[in-house]
């Protein structure tokens, strides 16, 4: 006996200690809730990446880089914590191989001024005049460029730095030039490409614009590359910063934006965290008047659930939504449900005539395959959602996938340690009433036993 | 037990409401979000007072809006539904909201969804339904396939299948009403509340059922002979209490949610409030009493 009270104390401290630690990092600001960014204000841009002029293995290290420049992009203009990812489009739909990517923008909440940060980029490419075209068209424009140009086996991602010089063939004559500083893999790729192709016309693209169409006299082993076109300071000084900061890799288009502005979310927080505990209240008055003892340290065991599942939020950490908080005081309803089958089978081995601490146990025992059956429908329903659904959804599934498991432990071991460690005997008529259910009077155990 | 004696009366009730549920959704047809449709939805707040919709529509109709709907919402509030946007009338929005800087006009909210992420999550919503019924019919087959006297266990499978067909009708039908009143419309958060639904009244059925399967097996481990519309309904008033006790937990709590909790999951709320309470009935007054019918029917037969 003094073993399973001990038990039910570490069960108990455990809980407190959870409860505190949860409570002490909000206050202190220790580990924040993640907030998604209904709740937080923000906005999310999906894009979709035009990948017709990338060969299929290069597909992901042009995501990459595609991510690294929008992500590179959102820290320069101050946005605190973006996040940007890349995504596949599903097979379902018919957009299987459609590469995505995905900026969260918190605390960025005019729709407008998110698209301009990210989208007003420049693409930068580099073409070959095709063999057989002899000399630089008259008629180049963005719609003949394809026509007249094919892609160099260069591309703008292998760009690793471009800078603002000025030459001049002597110092009166000043120009203002862009000189390209290519990564390793460029460097060798341009010095391959220029080495085979002397005497080719070679062209840069900006935004589908030919910013200059050199000739190439000699193989440039270095990896630089100098575009002098007619620039004033200001336009060469422009180029070469978005070159820096925003050369895209591919072509992106905008497909999906989603902005919530700050106040709405705190509202949404508010009201969730209202929701929350009302829920909480609710549920364990009903089960302290319904179920007197057991339902008081179920509703225990309720409190301890709601302290692992926050402790669980901030340490996986599981990025809350309204959808995520609506998913979570759902599931402090159905919390209580292993509970209640067990004490309503417990309730009908005591009035068979069994000691209080054999229909404990008995009435757990014969519940759990209830249990375990009705939770497996509960989390088959949580897998499916979180495994096909949006970010929205993802949101919900989870907390409420989550939620099933640690809810059916809790009220397995939390209330059967409690029930168990307090060793009660239905013998006064006081403990009678407290193993007693529902309004009518206690007297009817005492009649079937 | 009064349910299995009073079943053809249950039986009437629920035809009812069913029928009901699909003369709802026969008139009123369902409204689809930008979710499964594509385009955009903004909700855009004034300080008291707001714009009349005749200003705004107006200011709308100037700025090249076509196709789109305005609604009040809340006391200071619109929500504008319209179409893909141009980049043209993105940039034009919060000046054409404002009405050229006539009233305070501030974006609280604004979505927009391309057509072909629409047809992917349609898609993916359906697949997702069709995963489901699936794996929960498999899931049916698995907890049942011990049973077989003096019902087999696939009409158990069976019944819990026309629970659930039920349960996914009834908030379905009254979401085509609360659409047409209030504008609501069926994103993927509908979806997933239907879903959940499904989940937790086939938990609910199978409890009852699982009772069931263990008073015939004592039955037959005494050489006790029972009538199987007494053994069901001793297994539906044994478990009676528990239904309702679990259904009632979580109704507080959606009731809580819908009152109190965040207002872009009111909608969620109320539908799995709907759906909740639809299978709560379900497994207590379709599930067993149909089972006791068809039992009934096969013994005739004979």
């Amino acid at each position: 006996m003094l073993q399973k009270r001990l038990a039910a104390l570490l069960v108990l401290t455990v809980g407190v200690v959870i409860g505190w630690a949860v409570f002490a990092s909000q206050t202190q600001e220790w580990r924040p809730f993640k907030l998604g960014l209904d709740l937080s204000g923000g906005t999310q841009l999906v894009y979709r990446a035009d990948l017709s002029n990338i060969q299929g293995g290069d597909v992901a290290d042009s995501m990459a880089a595609l991510r690294d420049t929008i992500e590179r992009r959102a820290n320069l203009f101050g946005v605190s914590e973006p996040l940007v990812e890349t995504e596949t489009g599903s097979v379902l739909g018919g957009n299987g191989s459609e590469q995505r990517l995905l900026v969260e923008l918190p605390g960025v909440t005019d729709t407008q001024k998110a698209i301009a940060l990210i989208g007003q980029t420049p693409v930068l490419e580099f073409r070959m005049l095709k063999t057989g075209v002899d000399s630089l068209p008259q008629d180049l424009s963005t719609s003949t460029i394809s026509k007249y140009f094919e892609p160099a086996s260069i591309t703008g991602k292998d760009l690793a730095s471009a800078e603002l010089q000025f030459q001049g063939a002597t110092g009166a004559l000043n120009q203002p030039v862009v000189v390209l500083h290519f990564n390793s893999h460029g460097a060798k790729l341009f010095a391959d490409l220029t080495a085979k192709n002397v005497n080719r016309i070679f062209g840069v693209f900006l935004d589908g614009v030919p910013i200059t169409t050199p000739v190439i006299r000699e193989a440039i082993p270095d990896g630089t590359a100098v575009i002098s076109g007619n620039f004033t300071a200001e336009g060469a000084k422009s180029l070469a910063r978005n070159l820096n900061y925003g050369a895209l890799p591919v072509p992106i288009e905008l497909i999906e934006t989603q902005t919530v502005s700050g106040t709405l979310g705190s509202q949404a927080v508010r009201s969730g965290i209202l929701a929350g505990l009302i829920g909480i209240a609710t549920v364990m008055l009903f089960m302290i008047f319904w179920y007197r003892l057991p339902g008081l340290l179920a509703s225990l065991a309720l409190l301890i659930y709601i302290a692992v599942m926050l402790g669980l939020f901030m340490f996986i950490p599981v990025t809350l939504t309204a959808a995520g908080i609506a998913g979570f005081v759902l599931s402090i309803g159905m919390a209580v449900d292993a509970n209640i089958l067990i004490f309503e089978r417990m309730k009908e081995e005591l009035r068979s005539g069994k000691s209080a601490a054999q229909a404990i146990e008995d009435g757990f025992a014969r519940a759990w395959p209830s249990i375990r059956d009705s939770n497996i429908s509960s989390m088959i329903t949580a897998v499916i959602l979180f495994w096909l659904g949006t970010s929205l959804i993802k949101g919900f599934a989870l907390v409420f996938g989550i939620g099933v498991l640690v809810s059916m432990l809790t009220a397995i071991s939390v209330s059967r340690t409690f029930l168990i460690a307090l060793g009660f005997e239905v013998k006064t008529a006081v403990t009678r009433f407290m193993f007693g259910s529902g309004i009518s009077r206690s007297s009817k155990l005492e009649a079937r036993s | 037990m009064f349910i299995i004696r009073y079943r053809t009366a249950f039986f009437s009730l629920t035809g009812a409401l069913v029928a009901l549920a699909l003369i709802a959704l026969g008139a009123f047809d369902l409204r689809f979000s930008i979710d499964f449709t594509g385009g955009s939805l903004v909700q855009v707040t004034y300080p008291s007072p707001r714009p009349s919709a005749e200003v705004l529509h107006s200011s709308l109709d100037a700025a090249g809006f076509a196709n789109y709907s305005l609604r009040e919402a809340g006391t200071n509030d619109y929500i504008l539904r319209a179409g893909t946007m141009t980049a043209a009338e993105r940039a034009a929005l919060p000046s054409t909201l404002s009405v050229k800087g006539k009233y305070l006009a501030t974006i609280e909210q604004q979505n927009e969804i391309g057509p072909t992420i629409g047809a992917e999550l349609r898609s993916k919503a359906l697949l997702s339904v069709a995963l489901v019924m699936l794996c929960i019919l498999l899931f049916i087959a698995f907890a049942f396939r011990k049973v077989s006297k003096p019902v087999s266990s696939w009409v158990y499978g069976l019944v819990a299948l026309v629970t659930l067909v039920h349960d996914v009708i009834i908030p379905v039908g009254f979401f085509a009403i609360l659409g047409h009143f209030t504008g609501a419309s069926v994103d993927t958060l509908f979806v997933t509340a239907v879903l959940t639904v499904l989940g937790f009244s086939i938990h609910d059925t199978i409890v009852v059922f699982d009772r069931t399967r263990e008073n015939l097996r004592l039955n037959q481990e005494h050489n006790r002979k029972e009538d199987f519309a007494d053994t069901a309904g001793r297994s539906l008033q044994q478990t009676f209490v528990r239904s309702i006790n679990t259904s009632l937990t979580v109704v507080f709590t959606l009731l809580v949610l819908f009152f109190l909790g965040p207002a872009s999951t009111r909608d969620f709320a109320l539908t799995l409030l709907v759906g909740i309470i639809a299978g709560t009935y379900s497994s207590i007054f379709l599930a067993t009493p149909l089972l006791v019918t068809i039992e009934r029917y096969r013994t005739k037969r004979k």
